[in-house]
Protein backbone atom coordinates (compact mmCIF):
# COMPACT_ATOMS: atom_id res chain seq x y z
CA UNK A 1 0.00 0.00 0.00
CA UNK A 2 2.68 2.46 1.06
CA UNK A 3 4.65 1.53 -2.02
CA UNK A 4 1.79 2.26 -4.40
CA UNK A 5 1.16 5.59 -2.66
CA UNK A 6 4.79 6.52 -3.19
CA UNK A 7 4.52 5.41 -6.80
CA UNK A 8 1.44 7.53 -7.49
CA UNK A 9 3.17 10.50 -5.91
CA UNK A 10 6.46 10.27 -7.76
CA UNK A 11 4.98 9.57 -11.19
CA UNK A 12 3.64 13.13 -11.22
CA UNK A 13 7.11 14.46 -10.52
CA UNK A 14 9.03 12.80 -13.33
CA UNK A 15 7.50 9.94 -15.34
CA UNK A 16 4.29 11.74 -16.22
CA UNK A 17 5.22 15.28 -15.23
CA UNK A 18 2.71 17.69 -16.71
CA UNK A 19 3.01 19.59 -19.03
CA UNK A 20 6.26 18.09 -20.32
CA UNK A 21 5.32 14.42 -20.53
CA UNK A 22 1.57 14.78 -20.73
CA UNK A 23 1.15 17.64 -23.17
CA UNK A 24 -1.93 18.99 -21.44
CA UNK A 25 -2.86 22.30 -19.92
CA UNK A 26 -0.48 24.31 -22.04
CA UNK A 27 -2.35 27.60 -21.96
CA UNK A 28 -1.45 28.72 -18.43
CA UNK A 29 2.02 27.21 -18.90
CA UNK A 30 2.72 29.56 -21.79
CA UNK A 31 0.58 32.46 -20.66
CA UNK A 32 1.65 33.19 -17.10
CA UNK A 33 5.29 32.13 -16.96
CA UNK A 34 6.78 35.54 -17.67
CA UNK A 35 8.19 35.50 -14.12
CA UNK A 36 8.94 32.70 -11.71
CA UNK A 37 6.58 34.09 -9.08
CA UNK A 38 3.62 34.05 -11.43
CA UNK A 39 4.47 30.54 -12.51
CA UNK A 40 4.61 29.21 -8.96
CA UNK A 41 1.45 31.09 -7.93
CA UNK A 42 -0.44 29.64 -10.86
CA UNK A 43 0.96 26.19 -10.13
CA UNK A 44 -0.15 26.30 -6.49
CA UNK A 45 -3.65 27.51 -7.41
CA UNK A 46 -3.96 24.64 -9.88
CA UNK A 47 -2.62 22.18 -7.29
CA UNK A 48 -5.30 23.23 -4.83
CA UNK A 49 -8.07 22.75 -7.40
CA UNK A 50 -6.55 19.46 -8.52
CA UNK A 51 -6.37 17.97 -5.01
CA UNK A 52 -9.86 19.12 -3.97
CA UNK A 53 -11.54 18.00 -7.17
CA UNK A 54 -9.73 14.65 -7.08
CA UNK A 55 -10.92 14.06 -3.49
CA UNK A 56 -14.53 14.96 -4.24
CA UNK A 57 -14.69 13.08 -7.53
CA UNK A 58 -13.27 9.93 -6.00
CA UNK A 59 -15.54 10.19 -2.93
CA UNK A 60 -18.57 10.51 -5.20
CA UNK A 61 -17.42 8.03 -7.82
CA UNK A 62 -20.06 5.44 -6.91
CA UNK A 63 -22.88 7.99 -6.96
CA UNK A 64 -22.11 9.87 -10.17
CA UNK A 65 -23.79 8.15 -13.15
CA UNK A 66 -21.20 7.33 -15.81
CA UNK A 67 -23.20 8.99 -18.59
CA UNK A 68 -23.19 12.49 -17.16
CA UNK A 69 -19.83 12.24 -15.41
CA UNK A 70 -18.09 14.93 -17.47
CA UNK A 71 -20.76 17.49 -16.59
CA UNK A 72 -20.48 16.54 -12.90
CA UNK A 73 -16.69 16.84 -12.99
CA UNK A 74 -16.92 20.27 -14.56
CA UNK A 75 -19.32 21.52 -11.89
CA UNK A 76 -17.07 20.18 -9.11
CA UNK A 77 -13.99 21.77 -10.69
CA UNK A 78 -15.77 25.08 -11.34
CA UNK A 79 -16.81 25.25 -7.68
CA UNK A 80 -13.23 24.90 -6.45
CA UNK A 81 -11.96 27.35 -9.06
CA UNK A 82 -14.43 29.92 -7.75
CA UNK A 83 -13.15 29.24 -4.22
CA UNK A 84 -9.55 29.81 -5.35
CA UNK A 85 -10.54 32.93 -7.26
CA UNK A 86 -12.22 34.49 -4.22
CA UNK A 87 -9.39 33.44 -1.87
CA UNK A 88 -6.74 34.92 -4.12
CA UNK A 89 -8.73 38.11 -4.52
CA UNK A 90 -8.87 38.41 -0.73
CA UNK A 91 -5.32 37.43 0.27
CA UNK A 92 -2.96 37.79 -2.71
CA UNK A 93 -4.54 40.63 -4.66
CA UNK A 94 -1.36 41.55 -6.56
CA UNK A 95 -0.93 38.02 -7.86
CA UNK A 96 -4.64 37.88 -8.66
CA UNK A 97 -4.26 40.93 -10.90
CA UNK A 98 -1.13 39.50 -12.54
CA UNK A 99 -2.67 36.15 -13.40
CA UNK A 100 -5.94 37.77 -14.43
CA UNK A 101 -8.02 35.70 -16.78
CA UNK A 102 -5.97 32.57 -16.30
CA UNK A 103 -7.48 31.89 -12.86
CA UNK A 104 -11.07 31.31 -14.07
CA UNK A 105 -9.53 29.38 -16.94
CA UNK A 106 -8.29 26.67 -14.54
CA UNK A 107 -11.80 25.27 -15.10
CA UNK A 108 -10.91 24.33 -18.63
CA UNK A 109 -7.38 23.18 -17.80
CA UNK A 110 -7.22 19.72 -19.32
CA UNK A 111 -4.97 18.39 -16.53
CA UNK A 112 -7.63 18.82 -13.86
CA UNK A 113 -10.39 17.23 -15.92
CA UNK A 114 -7.98 14.62 -17.23
CA UNK A 115 -6.96 13.46 -13.74
CA UNK A 116 -10.61 13.36 -12.62
CA UNK A 117 -11.50 11.19 -15.59
CA UNK A 118 -8.40 9.02 -15.83
CA UNK A 119 -7.58 8.55 -12.17
CA UNK A 120 -9.95 9.83 -9.48
CA UNK A 121 -13.05 8.24 -11.01
CA UNK A 122 -11.43 4.80 -10.73
CA UNK A 123 -9.41 4.95 -7.50
CA UNK A 124 -10.04 5.49 -3.80
CA UNK A 125 -9.84 8.79 -1.97
CA UNK A 126 -6.36 8.33 -0.51
CA UNK A 127 -4.70 7.40 -3.80
CA UNK A 128 -6.56 10.19 -5.60
CA UNK A 129 -5.37 12.76 -3.08
CA UNK A 130 -1.79 11.61 -3.52
CA UNK A 131 -2.18 11.62 -7.29
CA UNK A 132 -3.55 15.17 -7.19
CA UNK A 133 -0.70 16.30 -4.94
CA UNK A 134 1.97 14.70 -7.12
CA UNK A 135 0.57 16.00 -10.39
CA UNK A 136 -0.01 19.44 -8.88
CA UNK A 137 3.54 19.67 -7.55
CA UNK A 138 4.92 18.45 -10.87
CA UNK A 139 2.91 21.15 -12.61
CA UNK A 140 4.12 23.79 -10.14
CA UNK A 141 7.75 22.74 -10.60
CA UNK A 142 7.43 22.88 -14.39
CA UNK A 143 5.80 26.30 -14.29
CA UNK A 144 8.39 27.57 -11.82
CA UNK A 145 11.28 26.24 -13.93
CA UNK A 146 9.91 27.67 -17.16
CA UNK A 147 9.11 30.96 -15.41
CA UNK A 148 12.61 31.04 -13.93
CA UNK A 149 14.37 30.48 -17.25
CA UNK A 150 12.23 33.08 -19.01
CA UNK A 151 12.65 35.59 -16.20
CA UNK A 152 16.45 35.20 -16.03
CA UNK A 153 16.88 35.56 -19.78
CA UNK A 154 14.07 37.99 -20.43
CA UNK A 155 14.45 40.51 -17.63
CA UNK A 156 17.70 39.51 -15.93
CA UNK A 157 16.09 38.91 -12.55
CA UNK A 158 15.48 35.81 -10.45
CA UNK A 159 12.33 35.76 -8.35
CA UNK A 160 12.26 39.57 -8.53
CA UNK A 161 15.93 40.09 -7.55
CA UNK A 162 18.34 41.57 -10.06
CA UNK A 163 21.03 39.07 -11.05
CA UNK A 164 23.34 40.90 -13.38
CA UNK A 165 25.00 44.30 -13.39
CA UNK A 166 23.68 47.35 -15.18
CA UNK A 167 25.50 46.38 -18.37
CA UNK A 168 23.16 43.40 -18.89
CA UNK A 169 20.83 43.77 -21.84
CA UNK A 170 17.68 41.75 -21.20
CA UNK A 171 16.73 39.30 -23.93
CA UNK A 172 13.19 40.69 -24.07
CA UNK A 173 12.15 38.19 -26.70
CA UNK A 174 11.93 35.54 -23.99
CA UNK A 175 9.18 37.20 -21.97
CA UNK A 176 7.06 37.77 -25.05
CA UNK A 177 4.77 35.34 -26.79
CA UNK A 178 7.14 33.65 -29.25
CA UNK A 179 9.75 33.10 -26.55
CA UNK A 180 7.29 31.04 -24.51
CA UNK A 181 6.84 28.47 -27.27
CA UNK A 182 10.54 28.31 -28.09
CA UNK A 183 11.60 28.03 -24.46
CA UNK A 184 9.13 25.23 -23.68
CA UNK A 185 10.09 23.38 -26.86
CA UNK A 186 13.81 23.54 -26.06
CA UNK A 187 13.25 22.50 -22.44
CA UNK A 188 11.26 19.50 -23.65
CA UNK A 189 14.13 18.68 -26.00
CA UNK A 190 16.63 18.78 -23.11
CA UNK A 191 14.35 16.55 -21.03
CA UNK A 192 14.13 14.07 -23.89
CA UNK A 193 17.92 13.98 -24.12
CA UNK A 194 18.21 13.05 -20.45
CA UNK A 195 15.33 10.62 -20.71
CA UNK A 196 17.08 8.67 -23.48
CA UNK A 197 20.04 7.59 -21.36
CA UNK B 1 -18.00 50.93 -39.23
CA UNK B 2 -14.29 51.74 -39.10
CA UNK B 3 -14.23 50.71 -35.45
CA UNK B 4 -15.46 47.26 -36.33
CA UNK B 5 -12.81 46.78 -38.99
CA UNK B 6 -10.13 47.72 -36.48
CA UNK B 7 -11.69 45.33 -33.98
CA UNK B 8 -11.74 42.48 -36.50
CA UNK B 9 -8.13 43.01 -37.55
CA UNK B 10 -6.93 43.31 -33.99
CA UNK B 11 -8.77 40.14 -32.94
CA UNK B 12 -7.60 38.05 -35.89
CA UNK B 13 -4.00 39.17 -36.24
CA UNK B 14 -2.69 41.42 -33.50
CA UNK B 15 -4.23 39.66 -30.51
CA UNK B 16 -4.44 36.26 -32.13
CA UNK B 17 -6.04 34.07 -29.55
CA UNK B 18 -3.64 31.16 -30.01
CA UNK B 19 -0.32 32.79 -30.66
CA UNK B 20 -0.37 35.92 -28.58
CA UNK B 21 -3.01 35.28 -25.90
CA UNK B 22 -2.11 31.61 -25.37
CA UNK B 23 -5.68 30.36 -25.24
CA UNK B 24 -6.77 27.07 -26.74
CA UNK B 25 -3.31 25.58 -26.99
CA UNK B 26 -4.32 21.99 -26.18
CA UNK B 27 -6.39 21.49 -29.34
CA UNK B 28 -3.77 23.56 -31.19
CA UNK B 29 -1.17 20.86 -30.57
CA UNK B 30 -3.63 17.99 -30.35
CA UNK B 31 -5.45 18.38 -33.65
CA UNK B 32 -2.79 19.91 -35.87
CA UNK B 33 -1.07 16.73 -37.00
CA UNK B 34 -3.30 16.42 -40.04
CA UNK B 35 -4.85 19.13 -42.19
CA UNK B 36 -8.24 17.37 -42.14
CA UNK B 37 -8.62 17.34 -38.36
CA UNK B 38 -7.34 20.92 -38.16
CA UNK B 39 -10.04 22.09 -40.57
CA UNK B 40 -12.71 20.20 -38.63
CA UNK B 41 -11.62 21.72 -35.35
CA UNK B 42 -11.38 25.22 -36.85
CA UNK B 43 -14.95 24.99 -38.17
CA UNK B 44 -16.32 23.65 -34.91
CA UNK B 45 -14.66 26.49 -33.00
CA UNK B 46 -16.06 29.20 -35.28
CA UNK B 47 -19.52 27.73 -34.88
CA UNK B 48 -19.47 27.31 -31.10
CA UNK B 49 -17.51 30.43 -30.21
CA UNK B 50 -19.92 32.78 -31.97
CA UNK B 51 -22.91 31.22 -30.22
CA UNK B 52 -21.14 31.03 -26.86
CA UNK B 53 -20.08 34.67 -27.19
CA UNK B 54 -23.68 35.76 -27.67
CA UNK B 55 -25.16 33.60 -24.95
CA UNK B 56 -22.55 34.34 -22.28
CA UNK B 57 -22.90 38.06 -23.03
CA UNK B 58 -26.64 37.79 -22.42
CA UNK B 59 -26.09 35.71 -19.28
CA UNK B 60 -23.79 38.37 -17.88
CA UNK B 61 -25.99 41.30 -18.86
CA UNK B 62 -29.42 39.97 -17.94
CA UNK B 63 -28.80 37.50 -15.12
CA UNK B 64 -25.46 37.97 -13.34
CA UNK B 65 -25.19 41.77 -13.36
CA UNK B 66 -28.72 42.76 -12.27
CA UNK B 67 -28.61 40.37 -9.32
CA UNK B 68 -25.00 41.11 -8.32
CA UNK B 69 -23.89 37.53 -8.96
CA UNK B 70 -20.66 38.30 -10.81
CA UNK B 71 -18.70 35.95 -8.54
CA UNK B 72 -20.61 33.04 -10.09
CA UNK B 73 -19.34 33.98 -13.55
CA UNK B 74 -16.89 31.08 -13.85
CA UNK B 75 -19.45 28.41 -12.93
CA UNK B 76 -22.30 29.84 -14.98
CA UNK B 77 -20.18 30.41 -18.10
CA UNK B 78 -18.77 26.91 -18.12
CA UNK B 79 -22.26 25.48 -17.60
CA UNK B 80 -23.65 27.60 -20.42
CA UNK B 81 -20.83 26.55 -22.73
CA UNK B 82 -21.09 22.86 -21.82
CA UNK B 83 -24.83 22.74 -22.34
CA UNK B 84 -24.57 24.79 -25.52
CA UNK B 85 -22.07 22.33 -26.96
CA UNK B 86 -24.32 19.42 -26.02
CA UNK B 87 -27.30 21.17 -27.58
CA UNK B 88 -25.47 22.04 -30.79
CA UNK B 89 -24.35 18.43 -31.04
CA UNK B 90 -27.90 17.08 -30.77
CA UNK B 91 -29.24 19.70 -33.17
CA UNK B 92 -26.62 19.01 -35.82
CA UNK B 93 -27.05 15.24 -35.50
CA UNK B 94 -30.75 15.60 -36.21
CA UNK B 95 -30.93 18.31 -38.84
CA UNK B 96 -27.54 18.65 -40.57
CA UNK B 97 -26.01 15.14 -40.48
CA UNK B 98 -23.39 16.10 -43.08
CA UNK B 99 -21.89 18.82 -40.92
CA UNK B 100 -22.22 16.63 -37.84
CA UNK B 101 -20.18 13.87 -39.48
CA UNK B 102 -17.57 16.47 -40.46
CA UNK B 103 -17.20 17.99 -37.00
CA UNK B 104 -17.64 14.61 -35.32
CA UNK B 105 -15.48 14.13 -32.27
CA UNK B 106 -14.34 17.75 -32.14
CA UNK B 107 -17.60 19.11 -30.80
CA UNK B 108 -17.45 17.55 -27.32
CA UNK B 109 -13.77 18.54 -27.04
CA UNK B 110 -14.69 22.18 -27.39
CA UNK B 111 -16.16 22.29 -23.89
CA UNK B 112 -12.64 22.19 -22.49
CA UNK B 113 -11.19 24.48 -25.13
CA UNK B 114 -10.05 27.52 -23.24
CA UNK B 115 -10.24 29.65 -26.39
CA UNK B 116 -14.04 29.58 -26.10
CA UNK B 117 -14.20 30.38 -22.40
CA UNK B 118 -11.31 32.84 -22.73
CA UNK B 119 -12.88 34.80 -25.57
CA UNK B 120 -16.16 35.02 -23.63
CA UNK B 121 -14.31 36.37 -20.60
CA UNK B 122 -12.42 38.89 -22.75
CA UNK B 123 -15.74 40.14 -24.14
CA UNK B 124 -16.96 40.78 -20.61
CA UNK B 125 -13.69 42.28 -19.34
CA UNK B 126 -13.48 44.69 -22.27
CA UNK B 127 -17.12 45.69 -21.69
CA UNK B 128 -18.06 45.20 -25.31
CA UNK B 129 -21.58 45.97 -26.54
CA UNK B 130 -23.60 43.06 -27.91
CA UNK B 131 -22.64 43.73 -31.51
CA UNK B 132 -18.98 44.23 -30.60
CA UNK B 133 -19.00 40.98 -28.62
CA UNK B 134 -20.51 39.17 -31.58
CA UNK B 135 -17.96 40.57 -34.03
CA UNK B 136 -15.05 39.98 -31.64
CA UNK B 137 -16.10 36.36 -31.01
CA UNK B 138 -16.29 35.70 -34.71
CA UNK B 139 -12.93 37.36 -35.36
CA UNK B 140 -11.25 35.44 -32.52
CA UNK B 141 -12.62 32.20 -33.90
CA UNK B 142 -11.37 33.04 -37.39
CA UNK B 143 -7.96 33.88 -35.94
CA UNK B 144 -7.95 30.53 -34.15
CA UNK B 145 -8.85 28.71 -37.37
CA UNK B 146 -6.26 30.60 -39.39
CA UNK B 147 -3.43 29.83 -36.96
CA UNK B 148 -4.50 26.20 -36.62
CA UNK B 149 -4.65 25.57 -40.37
CA UNK B 150 -1.32 27.34 -40.99
CA UNK B 151 0.27 25.30 -38.23
CA UNK B 152 -1.17 22.02 -39.52
CA UNK B 153 0.33 22.79 -42.93
CA UNK B 154 3.73 23.42 -41.35
CA UNK B 155 3.57 20.23 -39.31
CA UNK B 156 2.76 18.16 -42.38
CA UNK B 157 5.88 19.56 -44.04
CA UNK B 158 8.00 18.84 -40.97
CA UNK B 159 7.12 15.14 -41.24
CA UNK B 160 9.29 15.08 -44.35
CA UNK B 161 12.26 16.77 -42.71
CA UNK B 162 15.06 15.08 -40.78
CA UNK B 163 14.54 16.28 -37.24
CA UNK B 164 17.13 15.48 -34.51
CA UNK B 165 15.86 12.71 -32.28
CA UNK B 166 15.37 14.58 -28.97
CA UNK B 167 13.41 17.29 -30.79
CA UNK B 168 10.91 14.91 -32.37
CA UNK B 169 7.16 15.36 -32.12
CA UNK B 170 5.96 17.84 -29.49
CA UNK B 171 9.29 19.56 -29.06
CA UNK B 172 9.71 20.53 -32.71
CA UNK B 173 6.02 21.45 -32.83
CA UNK B 174 6.55 23.93 -30.00
CA UNK B 175 9.58 25.47 -31.68
CA UNK B 176 7.61 25.77 -34.93
CA UNK B 177 4.75 27.40 -33.07
CA UNK B 178 7.26 29.85 -31.64
CA UNK B 179 8.42 30.85 -35.11
CA UNK B 180 4.83 31.10 -36.33
CA UNK B 181 4.06 33.24 -33.32
CA UNK B 182 7.00 35.45 -34.27
CA UNK B 183 5.40 36.19 -37.63
CA UNK B 184 2.15 37.16 -35.94
CA UNK B 185 4.21 39.28 -33.58
CA UNK B 186 5.02 41.49 -36.54
CA UNK B 187 1.38 42.60 -36.66
CA UNK B 188 1.80 44.25 -33.25
CA UNK B 189 2.39 47.72 -34.64
CA UNK B 190 -0.59 47.63 -36.99
CA UNK B 191 -3.45 48.76 -34.77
Amino acid sequence: MAKSIAKEFTKGLWDEIPPFRLVLGLCPVLGVTTTMQNGIGMGLATTFVLICSNILVSALRNIIPAKVRIACFIIIIATFVTVVELLMQAFTYQLFLQLGMFIPLIVVNCIVLGRAEAFAFKNNVLLSTVDGLGMGLGFTISLGALGGVREILGTGTFYGHALFGASFHPFAFMVQAPGAFLCLGLMLCIMNMFGEK
Amino acid sequence: MGDYIVLIISCIFVNNILLSQFLGNCPFFGTSKKMETALGMAMAVVFVLVMAGMITWMTEKFILKPYGLEYLRTISFILVIASLVQFVEMFLKKSIPGLYAGLGIFLPLITTNCAVMGACLININEEYSFLQALVASFAYAVGFGLALVLFAGLRERILLARVPKPLLDTSIALVTAGILSLTFFAFKGMV
